[in-house]
């Protein structure tokens, strides 16, 4: 009886101490995990000299408004974020809307080409950015779009991973019959599309809106060769160019702040949609 | 009815086409095109053959930058999948269950949502000798007597980096993975728990071939990614060149400095093309023995299952 009661009582204290490593291994790795995210949106409240002087801190400062008014001295980062807001906005609506009535036209319509033209969709998924690039580059500035919105704009109506899962998307909710209903009715082909294809691929568009948002939000590379003048960057633009500045070494409140305005936006949407965001990276269509 | 419905397909998918073709497919053939030139960007493209693509071959920092960025990659890779990997075990684990994973998934996944410009600005702070966290904390702790310059030696630069990668793909691997393992009956599991099995037994034998075709995926689109690697490398490097001593310079950095800081263009085209080459082998060559595998095991379970066969009917 007694072995009995000791032996659980070992059990017990087994399991309560792998718990407590388990969860205590779960914890650094949260704790590293936010760690930048604590740091930014604290030091943006700090005084630059209270940052150099006791690095991490848990306790917000009062220099939030000091620090906007120099960040604003050294770049202006209101027009930087209305220009990222508008490019990532434009790109959001235009990726949505063309990628969905592309990939209904895929799944609604049996023409000649059909599966030819979106296996070369498939296939195209597979190369790399890195070709296109430079010649994209070039190519613009024959055009005469470059240091204009336009090359990181226009290019979000051919969403090639968009186009691929939608058209997934759509033979799962999208039903044939319905829009043969429709048809009967006497509905026009893209009065269709509006108002049964749009909404019946919602939930697929929503999802692959906010990460297209996420990406162009978040867009350097693109922005860095085509963008000139300092009126039209974007806010990674922006921040790039604040290292090596006075904020950079001295005054680093202002700095965090900057970053602050850019990451900030992304994490809140991204939590706000996180259930079915999650979800969809699971059923991988997210190119990592 | 049909002929005329198709006509709605051609026009449905026609924005598509023509915005592809323009800013994304001319593009491809313009820097093919280029590759074969002599070309500053100023003056015209002269025509040179496969100049360029034999001087890329023979360059020496070309093949340096390859090296760095593979380097860097690997170790990001294991890192990245082990961590993953652990995390599944722990989440996964029939005896001890741990709640909340949801809001670690979400918490997990929080670095991937950061522009890696901005990754870069914060690392730099961070990893700063002087007075960056990172050392404070070490010399705190007492674990170090004198600080550390993550970022002056070519080893812990390109060690930094990876981790920096890790720290920001983590958490979609795991997502990944994890769907795979939810998406197997429970059952499976609990009845090679039943059979003895050990925790790591389980993990090798039963959940690992769950997530292979994942693994793949993940490995695959990790080594697209890693071989593209830019935005941290050109900020974390002092002079965006890839310091210290040209450890952080990426094939990617090597290409858009040639183009946009020596005005090469031709000669950065040709390393996207050799890049690409070097990509299409690599995962072909990485497929190919997995599949292999795969398909070993399969006749060795048709083997077994016609030598089974064979003694029943004895």
């Amino acid at each position: 009886m007694n072995t009995k009661y000791s032996n659980q009582f070992k059990e017990n204290l087994k399991r309560k101490t792998v718990y407590t490593l388990l969860y205590i291994l779960l914890g650094i790795l949260v704790i590293i995990c936010l760690i930048p995210f604590v740091m930014v949106l604290m030091n943006a409240t700090r005084s630059g000299v209270s940052i150099q002087k006791n690095g991490l801190s848990l306790i917000p400062g009062g220099y939030f408004m000091d620090n906007w008014e120099t960040l604003k001295q050294f770049t202006d980062i209101k027009r930087g974020f209305i220009n990222s807001m508008f490019i990532s906005i434009s790109v959001t609506i235009l990726s949505g809307y063309f990628s969905a009535l592309t990939a209904y036209g895929f799944y609604t319509y049996n023409f000649k080409a059909n599966k030819l033209l979106f296996g070369f969709i498939v296939l195209f998924m597979m190369v790399p950015s890195q070709l296109a690039f430079l010649g994209f580059y070039e190519w613009m500035s024959i055009l005469g779009f470059v240091d204009t919105f336009i090359p990181l704009i226009i290019p979000a109506i051919a969403s090639v991973g968009t186009v691929f899962f939608l058209r997934q998307y759509a033979s799962g909710t999208v039903s044939k019959e319905i829009i043969d209903s429709a048809r009967i009715d006497g509905a026009s082909e893209l009065y269709t599309f509006h108002k049964i294809g749009i909404p019946l691929m919602m939930p697929g568009i929503s999802t692959m809106s906010i990460f297209t948002f996420i990406g162009s939000w978040n867009n350097y590379l693109g922005a860095r060769i085509i963008l000139n003048s300092p009126e039209k960057f974007t806010l990674p633009l922006q921040l790039a160019n604040l290292k090596g500045s006075k904020v950079w070494f001295e005054n680093q409140g202002p700095l965090y702040l900057g970053l602050f305005v850019s990451i900030f936006p992304i994490v809140i949407i991204f939590i706000i949609f996180s259930k079915f965001l999650v979800e969809s990276i699971a059923a991988g269509a997210v190119k990592g | 009815m049909e002929k005329k419905l198709s006509k709605y397909g051609y026009l449905y998918i026609l924005p598509f086409f023509v915005i592809f073709i323009v800013f994304s497919l001319y593009p491809i053939f313009h820097t093919l095109y280029l590759s074969f030139t002599k070309y500053s960007g100023f003056t015209d493209p002269v025509w040179v053959g496969f100049d360029n693509y034999l001087l890329v071959l023979e360059d020496k920092i070309f093949w340096e930058a390859f090296l760095n960025t593979i380097r860097i990659w690997g170790v990001n890779i294991v890192l990245q999948i082990a961590l993953a990997l652990v995390l599944v075990m722990i989440f996964s684990d029939l005896k001890y269950k741990v709640k909340g994973l949801k809001i670690f998934r979400i918490i997990f996944y929080l670095p991937n949502l950061i522009a890696a410009t901005s990754v870069a600005l914060i690392f730099l702070k961070l990893l700063n000798q002087d007075y960056g966290v990172i050392n404070k904390f070490l010399f705190d702790l007492n674990l170090i007597t004198e600080s550390i310059g993550w970022l002056k030696s070519s080893f812990l630069a390109q060690l930094s980096v990876s981790n920096i990668q890790t720290w920001m793909w983590f958490g979609n691997s795991f997502i990944l993975f994890m769907a795979a393992v939810h998406a197997v009956n429970k059952e499976v599991i609990e009845a090679s728990l039943i059979d003895g099995a050990g925790r790591f037994k389980i993990l090798l034998h039963v959940k690992l071939p769950l997530i292979k075709p994942i693994l793949i995926y993940v490995g695959i689109t990790g080594l697209i990614g890693g071989l593209q690697l830019f935005d941290i490398p050109l900020l974390i490097s002092e002079d965006g060149l890839g310091s210290p001593d040209g450890a952080l310079n990426t094939v990617i950095l090597y290409l858009f400095n040639h183009a946009f800081r020596y005005h090469n263009f031709g000669y950065a085209a040709a390393i996207a093309y050799v890049l690409f080459v070097i990509i299409v082998i690599i995962s072909g060559v990485f497929l190919l023995t997995v599949n292999r595998a795969e398909i070993k095991e399969n006749l060795k379970k048709k083997r077994i299952r016609k030598m089974g066969a064979k003694l029943n009917e004895h």
